[in-house]
C-alpha cells in the first residue's frame, strides 16, 4: 500500500510544478485538478475517506469551476499566454525560486530532525468527525457559517458593476 | 484502508507543495495565477492537518481541514470578484500595473 502513496505524491508534485509554470490559464487549472485528485488519493490513504470525497467535490469541483468561469468571463486566452511568455523569463523567477528553495530546505531539515515515527493508519470514519464537529467544535461551525455569509455578501457587493444607460434620458443626474 | 506509513513523508510532501505554492505567488505577475498558487498553499496546509490527525488517530485534523475548506471557498469567491472588478477597471491583470490603490489614472 505504501507504493500508492509514493505514486500519488509524485503525481501531486509534478502537476503542481506544472501549475505554477504553465502560461495558459486553462492548462494550469487542469493541472490543478490533477494535483487535487492526487492529494485526495493521499487523504484516502491516510484514513480520511470523507475528506477525500470533499476534496474532490469542493476543491476539484466547485473552486476550480469558479476559476474556469472567471477565465471564460474575462476572455483570457491566447493573448494572456503570450503575455505570460514575456513575463515569465529566467531573471524573473530565478531569485524567488532560490529563496523559496532555501526556505524549503530549512523546513525539510526541521522535519527530519523530529523523531521519525511510523504511523499505523486507522480509518477515522465520518461519524467520529461529525460527532466531534457538532460537539466541541460547534462554535467553529457557527463562525464558519458567518464567514461564508460574509464571503457571499462580499462577493455579491464587489462583483456588481455600475449600470450603464446609453440613452441620455435614462441617465441619472450626477451634476 | 489500514497501512503503515512514515509520517515524515507526508509532512515532507506538504512542505514541498507549500513551497511550490509560495514560489508560484512570488514568480507570477498575473494576479489570477497568484490566487491559484494561494489555493495550492491552503491545500498543502490541509494535507499537513490530515497527516497530523492520522498520526494520532483523532478526528480533529479532518475538522481543521473542513474549516480550511470553508475559508478557501469564501476567499476564492471574494478574490475572484476582486479580480473581475480589477480587470474591468484597469483592463489588465498585471500586478505591476496595480501598484496605485486609487486607480484614477485613466
Amino acid at each position: 500500500m505504501d507504493v500508492f502513496f509514493y505514486i500519488a505524491a509524485a503525481v501531486a508534485i509534478i502537476s503542481t510544478v506544472l501549475v505554477i509554470t504553465r502560461k495558459h490559464p486553462v492548462h494550469a487549472l487542469l493541472y490543478l485538478i490533477v494535483s487535487f485528485l492526487a492529494v485526495a488519493i493521499i487523504f484516502y490513504q491516510l484514513g480520511a475517506p470523507f475528506v477525500a470525497a470533499l476534496e474532490i467535490v469542493l476543491y476539484a469541483g466547485a473552486i476550480v469551476v469558479l476559476f474556469i468561469f472567471v477565465v471564460m468571463m474575462l476572455n483570457l486566452g491566447k493573448e494572456t499566454s503570450l503575455q505570460e511568455k514575456t513575463w515569465l523569463n529566467l531573471s524573473t523567477w530565478l531569485l524567488p525560486g532560490i529563496l523559496a528553495s532555501i526556505l524549503l530546505i530549512e523546513l525539510v531539515y526541521l522535519i527530519n530532525t523530529q523523531p521519525n515515527s511510523t504511523i499505523t493508519i486507522a480509518e477515522v470514519d465520518p461519524k467520529a468527525v461529525a460527532l466531534s464537529l457538532f460537539g466541541p467544535y460547534l462554535i467553529g461551525v457557527e463562525l464558519a457559517a458567518m464567514l461564508l455569509m460574509a464571503g457571499v455578501i462580499g462577493a455579491a457587493h464587489i462583483g456588481q458593476r455600475k449600470k450603464k444607460y446609453w440613452h441620455r434620458f435614462l441617465q441619472e443626474d450626477e451634476q | 484502508m489500514i497501512s503503515n506509513l512514515s509520517s515524515d513523508y507526508v509532512f515532507l510532501l506538504a512542505a514541498i507543495l507549500f513551497a511550490l505554492g509560495a514560489m508560484g505567488v512570488v514568480i507570477r505577475r498575473n494576479i489570477l495565477f497568484m490566487l491559484i498558487a494561494v489555493e495550492i498553499m491552503l491545500n498543502s496546509a490541509g494535507l499537513a492537518f490530515i497527516a497530523a490527525g492520522a498520526k494520532w488517530a483523532q478526528a480533529d485534523g479532518q475538522i481543521m481541514f473542513l474549516f480550511i475548506l470553508s475559508m478557501a471557498a469564501a476567499e476564492v469567491s471574494v478574490g475572484l470578484a476582486l479580480i473581475m472588478q480589477i480587470f474591468h477597471q484597469h483592463k489588465t491583470l498585471d500586478v505591476d500595473e496595480l501598484e496605485q490603490l486609487r486607480g484614477d489614472r485613466k
